[in-house]
């Protein structure tokens, strides 16, 4: 492996506040194949903070693949063209010397950027908020294992969980659509038994907030499953979509 | 009902609109491209075909409005969708991927579609007025139905414009098949693989029987005089 510096040529997207309007800033840079993109944008900030300028703000939280905080778009990808990858973990040795990139932030109505490539990601936590949770009794600890689950379940439960709420799925879709998100969110639950009291409240509850919020529509692109970065399927939008038209259908609230 | 309305104007209620309307869709395709393709019988069986349906005229114009009903509400909430979709993602991207993770037919959706609404217009008011209210279905007591079809396509720019719309109308079926089945909650790992490759070869075939009627008589009409 080559441990020779790539010559970059980055366009980063820069606005001040959410309210002016933004624009790429060009940087040429020399970067060690090793770095992530994120140390990259440390060095810039580096040499900008040396020179007195004011550096280019972005979110990163764990560095590690898990926390979802550190989502860009890059060349057109949310957390770059490597599958199942976060942006923490985009190593630049998966770029060529001499290569251009882009440097954008997640774009979405409900996502508007607080400044340079940091965006406000708080309508999701207004659909957690509205029914990602089970309710159960407080008092000692159950015993372990009293409702039996299957592996199969637990694992496909799990696999919904996986999702790190980071946006990419609302950033990849053409439509702004939350509804891996949601679909993850709603799955991990349903499929339990302890998310069974509140399965069909729940699926509409979150769902209704996913539109209030000004997300878009699923036209079942797939494309949110293709740049998920935790590989969340699309499979979970389908048993969203199932419970919900089942909620909807079975409930007995005439008027909601 | 208020119910109702909460569900057909939630993202999902107007995605499962337009999955049973698309269906519905499918289904009369598949009635009419049997009916077409009586004219590869010869005169005799396309003109008794549309007299057997001349029969039940009362019932065919029942289903007509309901037709009409299905497509109005599947191109009102095709568009609607597209609208608000758009304005969910104002700003587009500097470098646009997309092509990298989805298909061509699921993002050309409302232009494939616009496309064969266009076809629509054209088709109703060519074939579908002259079978229903030109007049011209008898000379002399011979019904003139499938003389017709075949003197439209005699004209290359109606055949021509007949299969380019049909082309894209396989491409919107390659999409719609299996994204039916995804909004009813119907995507299983055993089947789904199946149902998808299964969509790209209905939408070929219907794509191609359907094309294949301009394509025969224009030749023919090439041929033949």
């Amino acid at each position: 492996m080559s441990n020779e510096n790539l010559s970059l040529t980055l366009h980063i997207w820069r606005q001040e506040s959410s309210k002016s309007v933004g624009s790429f800033e060009e940087f040429k840079v020399s970067v060690s194949p090793d770095a992530s993109i994120l140390e990259m944008l440390d060095e810039i900030n580096n040499g900008l903070e040396k020179e007195g300028k004011i550096p280019i703000a972005f979110e990163s939280d764990c560095r590690e693949g898990i926390c979802g905080t550190c989502g860009l778009v890059v060349n057109g990808h949310p957390h770059g063209p490597l599958p199942k990858t976060a942006t923490c973990q985009l190593h630049m040795r998966n770029f060529k010397n001499g290569d251009t990139i882009y440097i954008e932030p997640m774009r979405a109505k409900p996502f508007p950027v607080i400044k340079d490539l940091i965006i406000d990601r708080s309508a999701f936590d207004k659909i957690q908020q509205a029914g990602a949770f089970i309710s159960f009794n407080t008092g000692s600890a159950p015993d372990a294992n009293v409702i039996l689950i299957s592996k199969e379940t637990a694992d496909a439960s799990l696999d919904a969980a996986e999702c790190i709420g980071c946006g990419a799925c609302v950033a990849a879709c053409k439509n702004a659509s939350a509804m891996l998100f949601v679909g993850a969110k709603v799955s991990q639950f349903s499929l339990l038994p302890q998310g069974q009291p509140e399965r069909y409240k729940r699926v509409q509850e979150m769902v209704a907030v996913m539109d209030e919020a000004g997300f878009g529509s699923c036209t079942n692109t797939y494309a949110c499953e293709a740049e998920c970065p935790k590989g969340i399927s699309v499979t979970n939008i389908a048993r969203m979509n199932r419970d919900f038209i089942k909620a909807k259908f079975i409930s007995k609230e005439v008027e909601v | 009902m208020g119910w109702l309305w909460t569900f057909t104007n939630s993202s999902i209620g107007k995605k499962f609109v337009m999955a049973v309307t698309g269906l519905l869709v499918i289904l009369f395709l598949l009635i009419h491209l049997a009916g077409n393709l009586t004219l590869y019988w010869g005169e005799g069986a396309f003109n008794g075909y549309v007299s057997v349906l001349d029969i039940f005229k009362p019932i065919i114009r029942i289903i007509e409005v309901i037709l009409t009903l299905i497509f109005i509400f599947h191109i009102y909430d095709g568009i609607r969708l597209w609208y608000e979709n758009k304005k969910a993602k104002s700003i587009r991207y500097k470098i646009n991927a997309s092509s990298e993770n989805s298909t061509f037919s699921s993002r050309w959706m409302i232009w494939t579609g616009g496309i064969i609404f266009i076809f629509l217009v054209m088709h109703l008011s060519t074939f579908w007025y002259a079978f229903n209210f030109s007049g011209k279905t008898e000379v002399d007591g011979i019904e003139q139905y499938y003389n017709i079809v075949t003197t439209w396509f005699q004209s290359p720019v109606y055949a021509v414009s007949y299969i380019i719309a049909m082309i894209f109308l396989g491409f919107h079926l390659n999409h719609a098949f299996q994204s039916f089945f995804q909004t009813f909650g119907w995507n299983h790992k055993k089947y789904t693989p199946f149902i998808k490759k299964f969509g790209t070869f209905f939408a070929i075939v219907m794509a191609v029987g359907f094309a294949s009627i301009p394509i025969y008589f224009f030749i023919s009409s090439l041929g033949g005089k």
